[in-house]
């Protein structure tokens, strides 16, 4: 026992130091030997999560040498959480992928064999071989068919990381280049429920409140959110709210116990999946005491139900699919009164029996959401996202907004949080799910996609009208042959996915199939595939992300990337150029263009006078200073810049309004700004009267995302989660992040400092349930459920203090997948993947 | 004594009892030390763990747990009674060192004594002369101090500096410095004064020396008839004061080498070629 | 006859000459050697005993090197330090920033000790003091300049106990609280895991050797809140019931806030404020 203790240590402390030294910063010793004042110091939001907190970079000789938090950003002034402060280092990982890296058995392509560095052309080569297979398939299977009917072997899994460009000519290539809707950004895992509620509540995407609310709210409420650890900055200003405004008060509600609850007035933890009987339940107390806002609701809202019992998104041969009796999200208007009677049920003692939670807290919060003055803001995340329920839960939260109208005013309202940096930004502005396109638009819709190919020059019917793959199935028809060539972009999907064993795995090495990732490190997505191509990061390329709040931050390119690393964007860009148009399209689509013919992808998509419309020019700031922008270098065109303003016509020229950006120069002069920028002003509460420009003056509000003007209450019950505890499985899973790492660690877990603060994976739980399984702090347990099992130490005195009968694993460890353990149950409605709920059993190891 | 000046010492021995015999008690010596050391150093290379520790307190198997008599002593001078453990492990010690004589830890178990050896054939072999000569009388002196410090003090100061625990140490652990005073200890004898270490100044063998002044096992010059004065003995032995009185002592006095100064070596039974020397229990005449 | 008497008597002088100069010798030594001793009592503030030691001099006085502790260290914290590391020789010592103590619930070190240098009545690791974490760089450490780090607090085995998180204004900024990490060293184990952790180039939170960490209230004085507290009630009997002249709808607070005056309207002229208005 003690020798193998001992060994698995030593094992591990082999591995640590390996990682340590893997990972030496050359940038340092320049900083040592260079004098302060030739280090350039330009703006960049940072890296990392959906806050947007703005840094300064420090560069020298063509490195980053530091960087300091922005004192001039109104987000964080000038503060980094800790992986903010390690923003210098995480470029600098000594794995580097400096040259493509292509399978190969004694020369020549192998799916099964090793990774050979290639040249890019032969990377391509391959690549646009197995493109041109893939699409003459299609071309094949299409003949004859109209837009809304075409299918695609086509596929990519983008990022909420892109850049907005980056997304844009990626939307572009997929849908309007290869005609395949099969694109998704991994934002599905993480965003997409919030999407879902928004467009379904309100018509259009996003909060509609700021970072504002959290100074001049009265009360918070978390639900099922650790900002403490995720959102580290954002939690800072709600604690200064908390320690400096007289009465205001904290609530956190979540499924175990973690770093928010020190904060929390209030703290709950309910049963996994309840949420949802809590909400209504606070629906029904707000109706049952006459709390509601009539004057509000009359005027604003209307009723909805939506169809029930609609399964849990698993393959349509799981038990559970078969058993459903309903089909997506039909909504059918119903009266206040018919949904006062829907929620009568969730009384307090019911809520209480079911969630786990206290009577008297319950209440409390009740009470909170139906006090007449107190502006609440309720803020969210995972909790409420990956949730097979997600879509509907959200939408139990924007209920008690809408009765209260406490909502769209400072201090007032829901607020979805993101947590990656261009989860709003890129992911969903730019549309680069597999049924959106730009600006809010939908690809099922013919007069969107009309407009869309109206402004993109594209003849009639160019892009296909049915909603893509999204992320989960594209795994799964990777798996069953029907997707083949497969291009992964700025994500770690391989890390993130549920069900790895049996779902993920077996997609991308199905020898039917050529997959190909882009990334600046070897992280096992790109180990699982056959073509890898290194990538430029962050501020090796001219870049802009959009935040949580709807802020739009720019950044200019501050160093060459490392060897022959491109930006995605050269990558998507370059990549077409190897198409002839008769390649990709079929005859009779070119007939309808004809100035096509003969013509390469590159021409049409993005040499077509509007993304190409801004001549090579030197990219300076108006402190003298030049930047390098290689992309421009490559093309002789400004890309960035075009592809904005071409993005921007979907804001401008279109019938939905309120999306609408500045003008691309005017993003490098700011920290940001907040759409839409209506005549150069930015809005920071929409659909308010006074705040947003497009509700007129004694409205009042005014929901324009729908067609009347009104958000929409919508009624929806309490459902049981896919997986629940049994007398095997008994135990509740939930997966997450932590402070020190950010998502799948490729980044954070290179930087020694943050890996030595967090070096491996934990599963957090309850002391006496460890005990029970003959564990203890520090013991190795088997984390075994139907689907996977892993490895990882317990710990009982972590900064999370799961309840009895509920663990937590991180899934930063790329050593301890934990995605091999979780369910590929989603929202049926937001093909979102619910990470917090399964069953599973702990052993001792 | 000038016949043996230009002979190799022990030359009779070989010749006569052939080299393996010659070196008999060299060997088997060296085996032992050695394998002390390799015993200890097993476990950190190889992961069996046979014996933990080092040779101021060690554990056997996980069960049997020893501890040098020494060491006990000075914390006992310091005023502090430690643990059974310990105190048991001490008396097992004493008693084995009581039975096979006190200073066999010098010359069976301390792996210095291959240096001091070492340095005194090199001396030897260089024919050095020059020997700062002073008295063997030092290293009591060094004991009563380290037992007195101890006791003022209130900690075990000997063993801040003690070379013989700090080299038996940091050959099982991890070297420090301590190979300095390995060579610092062999110059010293090799080129200042013979025998000057083991022989004058370290308090642990005059610890044990005093073990072996009642030890049961001894060196015994049972043929000193046969001694035919070539002096081998004499120039192998650490501390040749110990043989005069067996050897060249009257009839009536006892062949047994009774000074607990005597090492129980056995090199002079090597190196005697006319097989002077035995080995028996001290109560045979 | 005289010549033998001669003879022993300057064998004799010469064995009291021997005597008397390897005594002096050796005092001389001795001398030097006991100097030397006070000196290796102070433990460098790097080096931080194993679980058990309460006091140095106690320690220094039971140890005898035998390193049996170290070998059953499961995490190899645990080192003897060797010559020319300025610790007292051969005793059992870890550098917290290289390993720090893992704290493990059986303390196999204590076990292994032979002598009972490490305190075998020392059964529960949470009331091990092998030192005291003391955040001693206020400047450097960044959370005092309100970045997010927390590191320190987040590794610490016995967390919220021995440190806790204290939330202040951030005036700088006006609207982003600072998390400060403060140690109670009522609950500090001094395992180091702090040090270890810490992201800075040079740790900004660092295990002291206790006594060398710890300040101390002059004994003429006490806390008062702590006494009441521990007495359970008032060390002096509180006051009657307080009176005081004042305008209608003001109230005035004897224990807490003092002076509460009425607020002019429950309603701002907010939007919402209105919309709410009108519903009730």
């Amino acid at each position: 026992m003690k020798m193998t203790r001992r060994e698995f240590v030593k094992n591990n402390a082999i591995a640590a130091t390996a990682t340590a030294a893997g990972v030496t910063i050359p940038g340092i010793k320049d900083v040592l030997a260079a004098s302060e004042d030739k280090i350039r110091w330009d703006k960049a939001p940072c890296r990392f999560c959906g806050t947007g907190c703005s840094v300064l970079v420090g560069t020298q000789n063509d490195k980053i040498v530091a960087t300091q938090g922005d004192p001039d950003a109104p987000v964080n002034r000038g503060l980094n959480c800790i992986k903010g402060y390690f923003l210098s280092k995480i470029m600098y990982g000594k794995d580097r992928l400096t040259k493509p890296l292509l399978r190969k058995t004694d020369g020549v392509y192998d799916k099964e064999g090793e990774f050979e560095e290639v040249s890019w052309d032969e990377a391509f080569d391959i690549m646009a071989l197995k493109w041109k297979q893939a699409l003459k398939n299609d071309m094949l299977a299409n003949k004859g068919k109209a837009a809304d009917e075409i299918t695609s072997t086509v596929g990519m899994f983008g990022s909420g990381q892109w850049t907005i460009f980056e997304g844009y000519a990626a939307s572009k290539l997929m849908k309007a280049g290869f005609r395949s809707n099969h694109i998704d950004p991994n934002a599905r895992h993480c965003m997409a429920s919030a999407v879902g509620a928004f467009i379904r509540g309100f018509g259009s995407d996003e909060p509609m409140g700021c970072y504002d609310d959290l100074e001049h709210a009265d009360a918070f409420v978390l639900w099922g959110s650790n900002m403490a650890e995720m959102h580290p900055i954002l939690w800072t200003r709600i604690t200064d709210t908390r320690l400096t405004k007289k009465d205001s008060e904290v609530h956190v509600l979540s499924t175990f116990k973690h770093r928010s609850f020190d904060l929390a007035d209030n703290g709950m933890v309910f049963t996994p999946q309840t949420d949802m009987v809590i909400l209504n339940y606070i629906a029904n107390y707000i109706i049952q005491n006459k709390a509601y806002n009539k004057s509000f609701m009359d005027k604003h809202v209307n009723f909805k139900k939506t169809t029930t019992d609609i399964g849990y998104g698993l393959r349509p041969e799981h038990e559970l699919e078969k058993k459903r009796t309903g089909t997506g999200g039909k909504l059918s208007g119903i009266s206040f009164e018919e949904y006062a009677k829907s929620v009568e049920e969730y009384t307090l003692e019911y809520a209480s029996k079911l969630s786990g939670v206290p009577e008297k807290n319950l209440l409390r919060l009740a009470k909170l959401y139906a006090h007449p003055t107190k502006k609440i803001t309720s803020l969210w995340t995972m909790g409420f996202n990956q949730h097979t329920r997600g879509v509907w839960t959200n939408g139990l939260m924007y209920n008690v907004h809408l009765l209260t109208g406490k909502i769209s005013q400072p201090g007032n309202g829901p607020f979805s949080l993101t947590g990656q940096p261009s989860a709003c930004g890129t992911a969903r502005e730019v549309g680069t799910f597999s049924h959106r396109l730009p600006a809010d638009y939908v690809v099922k819709k013919k007069a969107h996609r009309d407009f869309a190919e109206k402004i993109w020059e594209l003849p009639e019917g160019t892009i296909p009208g049915k909603p893509g793959y999204h992320a989960v199935l594209q795994n799964r028809m990777l798996k069953d042959s029907k997707l083949n060539v497969y291009w992964v972009m700025c994500n770690n999907n391989v890390q993130a996915a549920a069900n790895l064993n049996e779902e993920t795995m077996p997609g991308y090495r199905n020898p039917d199939n050529f997959i190909v990732t882009s990334d600046p490190y070897p992280t096992v997505t790109a180990i699982a595939s056959d073509l890898i191509l290194p990538t430029s990061m962050w501020t090796e390329k001219e870049g802009a992300y959009g935040n949580a709040e709807r802020r739009t931050q720019f950044w200019r390119q501050q160093v060459s990337a490392p060897g022959e690393s491109k930006s995605d964007l050269w990558q998507l860009m370059e990549f077409s150029k190897r198409f002839k148009m008769e390649e990709v399209w079929p005859a009779d689509l070119l007939a309808r263009s004809p100035q096509y013919k003969g013509k390469t992808l590159f021409n049409v998509l993005f040499e077509n006078g509007q993304v190409n419309k801004f001549k090579k020019q030197a990219v300076m700031d108006d402190r003298g200073n030049q930047y390098q922008n290689d992309e421009m270098e490559d093309f002789g065109f400004y890309p960035q810049k075009g592809l904005f303003e071409e993005y921007r016509r979907f804001q401008l020229e279109g019938v939905k309004k309120g999306h609408e950006q500045a003008h691309f120069d005017v993003y490098h002069k700011t920290r940001g700004l907040r759409w839409p920028v209506v005549d150069g002003k930015e809005t920071l509460w929409r659909y308010a009267e006074g705040y947003d420009p497009y509700v007129k003056k004694g409205e009042g509000f005014k929901f324009y995302g729908q067609k009347d003007g009104r958000a929409n209450i919508i009624t929806a019950p309490y459902e049981p989660a896919a997986e629940s505890p049994d007398a095997e499985y008994d135990l509740w899973l939930s997966t997450g992040r932590v402070l020190e790492h950010w998502h799948s660690g490729s980044m954070t877990r290179r930087v020694p400092e943050l890996y030595r603060a967090f070096p491996d994976a934990v599963v957090f739980m309850h002391p006496e349930d460890a005990k029970a399984r003959g564990l203890r702090r520090g013991l190795t347990a088997k984390i075994i459920s139907r689907r996977g099992e892993i490895e990882c130490q317990v710990e009982t005195r972590g900064r999370n203090r799961p309840p009895k009968g509920l663990v937590f694993v991180p899934w930063f460890d790329a050593g301890r997948l934990i995605n091999k353990v979780t369910l590929d149950a989603t929202d049926p409605l937001s093909k979102e993947t619910d990470y917090k709920k399964c069953a599973i059993k702990i052993e001792k190891a | 004594m000038a016949k043996n000046i230009n002979k190799v010492i022990g030359q009779d021995a070989v010749i006569k009892k052939g080299w393996l015999l010659a070196h008999k008690w060299l060997l088997l010596r060296r085996f032992s030390q050695l394998s002390i050391i390799g015993l200890f150093l097993l476990g950190p290379v190889s992961g069996i763990w046979l014996i933990k520790g080092n040779m101021s307190s060690s554990l056997i198997l996980d069960t049997l747990s020893l501890t040098d008599p020494f060491v006990f002593l000075q914390t006992l001078f310091t005023g502090y009674l430690p643990e059974m453990t310990v105190i048991s492990g001490a008396v097992i010690v004493a008693l084995f060192y009581l039975i096979v004589g006190g200073r066999v830890y010098c010359s069976w178990v301390c792996p210095i004594n291959i240096v001091t050896d070492a340095a005194d054939w090199l001396r030897r072999l260089l024919k050095v002369k020059t020997s700062l000569n002073f008295s063997r009388m030092g290293r009591y002196g060094l004991l009563v101090i380290s037992l007195v410090l101890a006791s003022v003090s209130g900690m075990l100061v000997w063993e801040l500096v003690n070379p013989v625990t700090m080299i038996q140490r940091e050959i099982v652990f991890a070297m420090g410095y301590s190979w300095l005073f390995i060579i610092g200890i062999f110059i010293l004898d090799a080129f200042v004064s013979r025998r000057a270490w083991c022989g004058h100044l370290c308090p642990m063998g005059a610890f044990y020396s005093l073990l072996g002044r009642v030890s049961i096992i001894k060196v015994n010059a049972i043929n000193r008839d046969s001694c035919n004065d070539c002096m081998d003995c004499f120039a192998v032995c650490p501390e040749p004061q110990v043989i005069k009185p067996a050897l060249k002592g009257n009839v009536s006095s006892s062949p047994v080498i009774n000074s607990g100064n005597c090492t129980n070596c056995a090199r002079c039974i090597d190196v005697c070629a006319e097989n002077v020397f035995t080995i028996k229990h001290r109560f045979i005449n | 006859m005289s010549s033998a008497t001669n003879k022993t008597l300057q064998s004799r002088r010469r064995f009291l000459e021997n005597i008397s100069r390897a005594a002096g010798g050796a005092a001389l030594f001795g001398i030097g050697l006991g100097l030397y001793s006070q000196q290796s009592k102070s433990l460098p503030s790097t080096a931080i005993r194993p679980p058990g030691v309460d006091n140095e001099g106690d320690f220094l006085s039971a140890c005898v090197r035998c390193g049996l502790c170290v070998r059953d260290c499961p995490y190899d914290t645990l080192k003897l330090s060797r010559l020319g590391e300025n610790i007292a020789l051969g005793t059992p010592y870890f550098d917290a920033r290289k390993i720090p103590c893992e704290m493990c619930e059986d303390i196999p070190c204590v076990k292994a000790c032979p002598t009972g240098a490490l305190d075998p009545e020392l059964t529960n690791i949470d009331d091990a003091r092998m030192g005291l974490a003391v955040l001693i760089d206020q400047e450097a450490c960044i959370a005092f300049q309100g970045l997010r780090c927390e590191v320190c607090y987040n590794v610490c085995p016995v967390r919220d106990k021995a440190i806790s998180i204290n939330r202040s204004h951030n005036i700088r900024t006006g609207k982003h609280a600072l998390f400060i990490p403060v140690v109670h060293s009522s609950d500090c184990t001094g395992c180091g895991k702090c040090e270890h952790a810490c992201i800075l180039e040079e740790a900004a939170i660092k295990v002291l050797p206790t006594k060398l960490a710890k300040g101390e209230l002059g004994h003429h004085y006490r806390l008062s809140w702590e006494e009441k507290d521990k007495a359970g009630k008032s060390l002096v009997t509180p006051d009657i019931e307080h009176k005081y002249n004042l305008p209608e709808g003001t109230r005035y607070d004897y224990e807490g806030e003092g002076l509460i005056q009425p607020e002019s309207t429950p309603f701002n002229e907010s939007a919402i404020d209105r919309q709410n208005k009108g519903s009730l």
